[in-house]
C-alpha cells in the first residue's frame, strides 16, 4: 500500500468510523456552503430576476429621429437588429396625430400603435373590455372617456384634414377598452398603425418606438451608444428613471447578498474551528501517540489539514444541492419564477468550502502539534 | 560499543532532581529491566531514553552518538528510526483496525505493507483478528497488537512502560513469551516495570530510588 493510500484511508476513516463529532463539523460546513451557494445563486440570478420585475414597469430605452423628420417603420426595425432577439422583449412603435372627434368637436392626441408589442412593453396598462383587434377599434384614455362620455361599444367618429388639402378624412370606430395607466396615456385616443395611415393618408411614419430590453445598464447604453453611431439621423436614449433605479435596487441587493454570505462564511469558520478544536482535545492521546510512534509536525499538520479538506469536500457537495434548493425557493417565493442550475458553482462551493475549512483547522492543527508525545506514558 | 549508555544524566525541574547523575549501560541484545517506587524518576528516564525528552545534565550515547542535545524534530526521527514503544494502556488508535494500526507505525517509517503488518500481527497469534478495531479486541489482544507495532519496523531498541500492568496473568505470560521470543532474536528491550515477576523474566534489574541507581540485579535464573 502505498503511503498515499495510507493517509487517504487514515482521514477517511476518522471521518466515517468517528461519524457523532465529525458530523458536527460536516453539518457547520455544509450548512454554510448551503447558503453560499444558495446566495451565489441568487446573486447571480437576481439581476435577471429583477430585470424581468423592472420590465413590468415599462420600457427601458427609447428610438426617436434625431432631427425634425419623422422616422420610418423600416429604419426603426434596422436600428433594432443591433440588440440581440433574445434580449428584445418587445419593440412598440408609436405615431402620434391630433384627430378631431366629429360629434364632439374636439381635438385629442391620438396614438397609432401595435397592441401586440404594447402589452410587452407596457404590461402595466390596464384596460377595462378589450384590446383592440381589427384596425376599426380603438382603446380611449380613461381621463378622455370620462371628459367627453364615451362608453365601451360606443362608435366615435374620428377626422383629420390633412395639411395640403381642404376634404377632412373620417373613420367611424369602436370603442372597445379603456385605458387606465395613471400616467399621461389616459387623454390618448390608440388606434392601430394601419388606421392611422388611412386616417392621415400618410403610411410608414413613426414619433418614436419604445423598446423593453432585458439587459444591464451598462449594456443598455452601449447598445444605445452603437444605434445612434450608425444612424445619424436616429437617436437611442435610455428611460433614466428605469434603468437608474434598477441599477441602484440591484447594487443594493447584490451588496446584501454579499454581505450576508460574508457573515455566514465567518460564522462557518468559527463553528467548524470550535468543532475541530474539541475533535483534537478529544484525540490529545491520539497525537500524542501518532507523535510517540514517528510522526513529524508535517505529518500531524497533513493528516488534520486532510480531514478538514476531505469535510469541506463533502460538506461543499451536500452544500451545493441544498444551497441550488434553497435558492430554487427563494426564488419561487420571492419572484415567482424557477431558477437554472449554474453547473460552475459546484467546483466553486467545493473549493470555498475545502479552503473554509482549511483555514478553521490552522488554530487547532498548532494545539495538536504542541502536544507532547510523552503523555501516552504511564497512561497521563 | 553499548547500544544505550546514559552519562551522567539529570534531569532538573526547578529546586526538584527527578535524576541525579545517573550511569546505565545496556549492551545489544540485552534485557533489562528498570524498577523502582512511584517518583523514582522511572517515567523521566523512560522520556529520556525514548527521544521524548533531554536531560538537564549529561549525555545519552544511542549507537554511539549523543542524542542529549539534538533538536525534538531530530529526536523524532530518531525515535521512529530506532525505538519500538510499548505502553501500559496500549494506546491503539480506536477507529483503526489491528493490522491499520500496525501499519500506522510503517507508514510513518517508510513504506505501510499490510501483507508485512500481517505477517506481524501473525507473530503475536492475531492474524484472524486484523480487522477487528479495537473496541473488538480484549486488553491482552490489544497489547499484543502494540508488540507488533512496536516490532514491525525492526527497531534496535524495544521500551515497554509497564506493558503487562492492565493485563491478567495469562495474557501477561503470553506478552513475556513474546519477549522471550525478541530476546532470543537478538532485539534490545527495556522493560519499565513495577512487577517484580515480569522484572525477574529479565537479564538484569536497575532499580532506581530518589532519582539515582539504588541497585543493579543480575537475574541469576534467566531463561532464554
Amino acid at each position: 500500500m502505498s503511503r498515499r493510500k495510507m493517509f487517504l484511508k487514515m482521514v477517511t476513516a476518522s471521518l466515517l468510523r468517528r461519524r457523532s463529532r465529525m458530523l458536527i463539523a460536516l453539518l457547520s460546513i455544509a450548512i454554510g456552503a448551503t447558503i453560499l451557494s444558495g446566495l451565489v445563486t441568487i446573486y447571480y440570478d437576481v439581476p435577471r430576476q429583477m430585470g424581468a420585475q423592472f420590465r413590468g414597469y415599462g420600457a427601458n430605452m427609447i428610438l426617436v429621429p434625431s432631427g425634425e423628420e419623422k422616422m420610418t417603420v423600416e429604419k426603426a426595425q434596422e436600428c433594432l437588429t443591433v440588440i440581440p432577439k433574445d434580449q428584445l422583449l418587445g419593440a412598440t412603435p408609436y405615431r402620434y396625430v391630433n384627430v378631431e372627434m366629429t360629434s364632439r368637436q374636439r381635438t385629442f392626441v391620438a396614438a397609432a400603435t401595435d397592441f401586440e408589442q404594447v402589452q410587452s412593453t407596457s404590461p402595466y396598462f390596464a384596460v377595462e373590455g378589450r384590446w383592440p383587434e381589427g384596425d376599426r377599434e380603438v382603446l380611449v384614455g380613461k381621463e378622455t372617456a370620462e371628459t367627453i362620455g364615451v362608453k365601451l361599444n360606443n362608435v366615435i367618429e374620428l377626422s383629420y384634414k390633412p395639411e395640403d388639402t381642404y376634404v377632412k378624412n373620417t373613420l367611424n370606430m369602436t370603442v372597445v377598452g379603456i385605458l387606465e395607466t395613471g400616467g399621461d396615456e389616459e387623454a390618448y385616443i390608440f388606434t392601430t398603425l394601419k388606421a392611422m395611415d388611412a386616417l392621415t393618408g400618410v403610411s410608414g411614419q413613426l414619433d418614436v418606438m419604445e423598446m423593453s430590453v432585458s439587459a444591464a445598464s451598462e449594456e443598455l447604453e452601449n447598445y444605445a451608444a452603437e444605434i445612434s453611431e450608425n444612424n445619424s439621423d436616429m437617436s437611442a436614449r435610455l428611460v433614466k428613471r428605469v434603468t437608474k433605479s434598477e441599477t441602484t435596487v440591484l447594487a443594493k441587493l447584490q451588496s446584501l447578498v454579499f454581505l450576508v454570505t460574508a457573515v455566514v462564511l465567518l460564522l462557518t469558520m468559527i463553528c467548524v474551528s470550535t468543532t475541530m478544536m474539541a475533535v483534537v482535545s478529544e484525540r490529545r492521546k491520539e497525537i500524542g501517540l501518532r507523535k510517540a510512534l514517528g510522526a513529524s509536525d508535517q505529518s500531524i499538520r497533513a493528516e488534520f489539514l486532510g480531514e478538514g479538506m476531505f469535510l469541506g469536500l463533502l460538506g461543499g457537495i451536500l452544500g451545493t444541492a441544498l444551497g441550488f434548493a434553497f435558492a430554487q425557493v427563494v426564488s419561487v417565493n420571492v419572484f415567482g419564477s424557477s431558477i437554472t442550475f449554474q453547473p460552475l458553482l459546484l467546483p466553486i462551493t467545493v473549493i470555498v468550502s475545502m479552503g473554509i475549512a482549511a483555514l478553521s483547522c490552522l488554530l487547532p492543527i498548532r494545539r495538536a502539534v504542541e502536544i507532547d508525545p510523552a503523555l501516552v506514558l504511564k497512561g497521563e | 560499543m553499548s547500544l544505550l549508555e546514559l552519562k551522567n544524566i539529570s534531569k532538573i525541574y526547578g529546586e526538584l532532581k527527578a535524576l541525579d547523575n545517573v550511569n546505565i549501560k545496556v549492551e545489544k541484545g540485552e534485557w533489562v529491566a528498570i524498577m523502582g517506587p512511584s517518583g523514582s524518576g522511572k517515567s523521566t528516564m523512560m522520556n529520556i531514553i525514548g527521544c521524548m525528552d533531554k536531560p538537564s545534565l549529561g549525555e545519552v550515547l544511542l549507537d554511539g552518538v549523543d542524542i542529549s542535545k539534538e533538536s525534538s524534530k531530530k529526536l523524532t526521527e530518531i525515535r521512529r528510526d530506532k525505538i519500538g514503544l510499548i505502553f501500559q494502556q496500549f494506546h491503539m488508535v480506536n477507529y483503526l483496525t489491528a493490522v491499520e494500526n500496525v501499519m500506522v507505525s510503517q507508514y510513518y517509517h517508510s513504506m505501510p505493507d499490510e501483507e508485512e503488518a500481517l505477517e506481524a500481527l501473525g507473530r503475536v497469534g492475531l492474524r484472524e483478528r486484523a480487522k477487528h478495531l479495537p473496541s473488538q479486541l480484549s486488553g491482552g489482544e490489544q497489547q499484543r497488537v502494540c508488540v507488533a507495532r512496536a516490532l514491525i519496523n525492526a527497531p534496535e531498541l524495544i521500551l515497554a512502560d509497564e506493558p503487562t500492568g492492565n493485563l491478567d496473568e495469562a495474557n501477561e505470560n503470553i506478552v513475556l513469551d513474546l519477549f522471550r521470543q525478541l530476546h532470543r532474536e537478538g532485539t534490545t528491550l527495556i522493560v519499565v516495570t513495577h512487577d517484580p515477576e515480569v522484572a525477574e523474566a529479565a537479564q538484569r534489574t536497575i532499580v532506581l530510588e530518589h532519582g539515582r541507581v539504588a541497585r543493579e540485579i543480575i537475574n541469576e535464573n534467566f531463561q532464554e
